[in-house]
């Protein structure tokens, strides 16, 4: 019986093809994209004022409302500068680690860092969010190390800052930085550790016997093969970080972002429309995000 | 006391020692290759050969003793810093940069500005018939093809030592045999020096100048190609070089009366019927029976059993005589001249 039925299929396999292909194809074709074209359809639906029912018409109204809206600009702005400067922190921090982790280390030293960088993404997500605030807070441990290394006039210095500072860690931009860039790091040397892995000794051995010094063969040689790996971890960062709402409800100062706007929109306001248009932003960026790395050549070397 | 290196010493490697932990790759090794020499360092893996490449290189330094170029010690030097270049066993072609754009890396670096460093790779392109694909990716090359540009990048520089880590090692037999004439015919043209790292005894016997046979570590032979093929001082390298037959001191003594290893080419070696007398000349004889018959195209190798319990491999050739009546399992006698058998140290 089974045997007819493998041999049947083996016969046919453009049927065994499709058979094999539906299960994905489903899941991505009406679970993933067609959320994803629901969501679209929403954002070009408006909400009638009075009754705050959504009207089924198509209209730009609510992109109007979303745009026009200074505060909401002044949203996507603050989320979008907030995701650049992680993403780029991100990629220094990750870096040295990546490079030492995928060249220098031994094998048992090489699995302790990839545990290392892993396990934190092993706890709840909301327990390290919470555990942050407490770290920063005014009393907590990091002012309590602070003050005892005598850095206090720094750190004060940092808060003073205007904008990014604010009363203490835990409620200014500052803190929430911190907190978003050790909540993504993992995300950004991973896959950097991963590109920089496939770089062989012999290319950078070759690049010093060719009279290259140190610097000129990092920027010749290793940077230019391991840019896949940034931008791979850097699509990571910055769309996490454009889409997150709990970070910045929990930590920092309390200007808006765009998750939150999300979480609102649809929550408490009840206004659909507005969410998705709002969910609609964080996609067109990192879609010129990602035409821009291609236009620069981070996707040639792959 | 070694006498002061001349000018004429490109390379010269003074005790030279490299532990890996408690492991020994290279033990005291001295030798001085001339400039202009074309000097192969032969032996099987984890001899110690590559290592003392990647020692003249920079990418290592020795735990012990002094390299000089030129007669210059340049032990603490590291690569970037000296007057030699190196052509990779897996080529080490940077991916995203075009043949062109890796041919004029070393200029590139060396702050050369970009018309002239591209003149030059084209120039070394040349050299070696590539400049017509200049523009392609290295993906898009073939393997005789990368081996010519990473030789082409390790020239641009006008090195006077060119270093070579098994550079045909990953090419097809055709293609090796051409490029082995066509890099003796670059070297003598250039007049670069040319340290040459090899398994292959056929390549460093065609090419060389020079061969130091390294063993464990250490330089068991250091000769010309004719020196290592005819007299080989010991039995590993009676064997590694030629696949010498080595008859040990204790079957030598019933053999000859003399209880001393020897070595004897399978060439030199003929193969009669049980019974025949030797011909004149032949003082050696000895009988035993015809085990296996290899055919190998110009020659066949015959492996015979003699009856003092030893095995010799003869190697006779297509068109010598052939008795049809000797087949394996047939009793046959082997018989040499005295003179063929040379005398080794240690056994």
């Amino acid at each position: 019986m089974l045997r007819a039925i493998s041999a049947t299929l083996h016969g046919r396999r453009g049927f065994y093809l499709a058979l094999l292909l539906l299960p994905p194809l489903l899941w991505l074709g009406i679970v993933y994209l067609g959320s994803l074209l629901a969501l679209l359809l929403q954002s070009f639906y408006a909400i009638d004022e009075f009754t705050a029912r959504i009207v089924p018409e198509f209209t730009l109204a609510t992109y109007g409302q979303l745009l026009s809206h200074p505060a909401n600009v002044d949203i996507i702005l603050r989320t979008l500068a907030m995701a650049v400067a992680v993403t780029l922190a991100a990629a220094v921090i990750a870096f040295p680690v990546a490079n030492y982790m995928a060249r220098y280390a031994g094998p048992r030293l090489k699995g302790f860092f990839y545990v290392g960088v892993m396990m934190p993404m092993w706890t709840s997500y909301l327990v390290k969010v919470y555990a942050w605030r407490l770290v920063l807070a005014k009393q907590g441990i990091l002012s309590w190390f602070v003050d005892q290394s005598g850095l206090t006039t720094l750190l004060d210095q940092a808060l003073a800052t205007p904008v990014v500072g604010g009363p203490s860690l835990a409620s200014s931009y500052l803190g929430m930085f911190v907190v978003f860039v050790y909540m993504w790091l993992p995300f950004m040397i991973l896959p950097l550790a991963a590109a920089l892995e496939r770089v062989p000794e012999s290319l950078l051995q070759a690049s010093a016997d060719l009279g290259a010094r140190p610097g000129q063969t990092f920027r010749q040689v290793v940077l230019p093969l391991a840019l896949p790996g940034l931008a791979a971890g850097s699509v990571f960062t910055f769309s996490l970080t454009l889409g997150d709402y709990i970070i910045p409800s929990v930590v920092g100062a309390p200007g808006y972002f765009i998750g939150m706007m999300v979480y609102q929109q649809q929550g408490t306001a009840g206004n659909i429309p507005l969410a998705a248009a709002f969910s609609v932003v964080p996609i067109l960026l990192i879609s010129v995000y990602l035409a821009l790395a291609k236009r620069l050549g981070a996707f040639d070397a792959l | 006391m070694r006498p002061a290196p001349t000018v004429t010493t490109a390379i010269e490697l003074d005790g030279v020692s490299r532990a890996f932990g408690p492991v020994l790759a290279l033990d005291r090794v001295s030798l001085a290759v001339q400039a202009g020499e074309f000097f192969a360092l032969l032996g099987p893996s984890g001899s110690g050969k590559t290592t003392c490449l990647r020692l003249v290189a920079g990418f290592d330094r020795p735990t012990s003793g002094r390299i000089l170029l030129a007669g210059e010690d340049v032990t603490g030097i590291p690569p970037f810093d000296r007057s030699v270049n190196t052509v990779f066993q897996d080529y080490a072609l940077f991916p995203h940069m075009t043949v062109a754009e890796n041919v004029a890396y070393g200029p590139k670096v060396r702050g050369v500005r970009p018309a002239e460093r591209r003149r030059q790779a084209l120039e070394v392109l040349e050299l070696v018939r590539l400049q017509e694909l200049a523009e392609r990716s290295p993906a898009q090359l073939s393997g005789g093809q990368k081996q010519r540009v990473a030789l082409a990048r390790a020239l641009v520089n006008r090195p006077k030592v060119l270093l070579l880590d098994e550079p045909l090692g990953a090419l097809d037999l055709r293609l090796r045999e051409e490029m082995q004439t066509e890099l003796k015919a670059l070297q003598q043209r250039l007049g670069i020096t040319f340290l040459y790292v090899t398994h292959d005894q056929g390549e460093a016997l065609s090419m060389a100048d020079r061969i130091a046979v390294f063993r464990d570590g250490h330089i068991e032979q250091l000769d010309s190609p004719r020196g290592l093929y005819v007299r080989p001082k010991t039995a590993f390298v009676a064997r590694f070089v030629g696949s010498a037959n080595v008859i040990e001191a204790s079957a030598a003594a019933r053999l000859t009366g003399v209880s001393q290893a020897f070595a004897i080419r399978p060439e030199l070696i003929d193969v009669l019927p049980a019974g025949r007398e030797a011909p004149e000349g032949s003082v050696i004889s000895c009988d035993g029976v015809l085990e296996d018959v290899q055919y190998h195209g110009a020659t066949s190798r015959w492996l015979v059993r003699l009856d003092i319990g030893t095995s010799l491999t003869a190697a006779c050739p297509e068109s010598g005589m052939q008795d049809p009546g000797i087949k394996p399992g047939s009793r046959v006698r082997l018989a040499w001249a005295r003179d063929s058998l040379v005398a080794l140290a240690g056994g």
